[in-house]
């Protein structure tokens, strides 16, 4: 199974997912080092880590107790629900249904909570736990996206490599610029790991449920077209529906 | 407990931002399993059903956020 394609797309969904949470995280710890300073960025951010390491211990073994089929299954409704989400919230974002993430705002909302406990004793305190809670919520969405990627055709390792990947680019790119990454393209982002994710998560529930797709692991390319394509026409449909402001959909 | 309730509140958001779109994901996926279970369908027509049950769910819950 572990073909070209199943090894390129695994840590191409890895690689993307974990890129958009891990500039979110990002966001909010530069936030805490700029206004507080780095040392409850750095603390808060190392718990969090290390928090996550310890469920990934914990938790990461009891999957290899479930049959291969079950966690497919399993494993391809909640990728179906998680790259659904996205989808549909990167669909309406492009046709300007709802308003673009935007780091910057994230970026000064963040600031300027800081600086509103900066007078508190516990300041410091704060800080850090902002930093934590960042990482640590943002680190369970990678380590899902890699669990989830990676686990029903065991190729958790290639996965976590993707998501990898993305942290060291994320924490390169941040020492350079040292502001948040609001160029990063986000919605683009969530657009292709939405179709990735919901391709995936079809694949899985189909080869779940006992079917053999036609061209194997080639199907998720596949399935990959068929929603980039609906996906195509249901921006451009809601986009004519926006200009004609709204009219009866 | 704070911080333990919001880090629940957004384990589940990580799946459900739309409640409606999550219920009927997950009713199609169970009908759909259900039918191959007692041999209703082939899962290869299972297979096509979720495809397009997908695509007409995803279409639904857009043109609902569309009118709102």
């Amino acid at each position: 199974m572990h073909n070209l394609t199943a090894i390129t797309s695994t840590v191409t969904a890895a690689f993307l997912g974990s890129f958009v949470e891990v500039v979110e995280a990002f966001t909010i710890v530069l936030a805490v080092a700029l206004t507080r300073s780095w040392r409850p960025a750095l603390i808060g951010s190392g718990l969090a880590l290390a928090l996550l390491v310890v469920l990934v211990l914990v938790f990461g073994p009891l999957f290899a107790l479930i049959p291969l089929q079950l966690m497919q299954f399993v494993i391809g409704t909640l990728l179906i629900l998680f790259g659904m989400r996205w989808l549909r919230k990167a669909i309406l974002r492009s046709a300007g249904f709802i308003a673009l993430h935007d780091e910057t705002a994230e970026f000064a909302k963040e600031t300027d909570l800081l600086k509103r406990q900066a007078a508190d004793k516990r300041a410091d305190y704060l800080a850090g736990l902002a930093a934590f809670k960042a990482v640590l919520l943002e680190g369970v969405e990678v380590v899902f996206i890699v669990i989830a990627v990676g686990t029903a055709h065991q190729m958790t390792v290639f996965a976590g490599l993707g998501a990898l990947a993305a942290v060291l680019l994320v924490l390169l790119i941040g020492v350079f610029v040292h502001k948040p990454l609001s160029q990063v393209p986000e919605n683009a982002l969530k657009f292709a790991v939405g179709l990735m994710l919901t391709a995936f998560g079809l694949f899985w529930i189909g080869e779940g449920l006992g079917f053999e797709w036609p061209g194997a692991d080639l199907a998720v390319l596949g399935l990959l077209a068929l929603f980039g394509l609906v996906s195509a026409m249901a921006v451009r449909i809601l986009r004519t529906r926006k200009a004609q402001g709204g009219a009866a959909l | 407990m704070k911080l333990m309730a919001s880090i629940a509140r957004e384990l589940v958001g990580l799946f459900v931002d739309d409640g409606k779109l999550a219920v009927q994901l997950l009713s199609l996926i169970a009908a759909v399993a259900l039918m191959v279970r007692q041999a209703v369908i082939a899962p290869g027509v299972a297979a096509g059903l979720l495809v397009l049950g997908c695509i007409l769910i995803l279409a639904y819950s857009l043109a609902r956020a569309a009118r709102r």
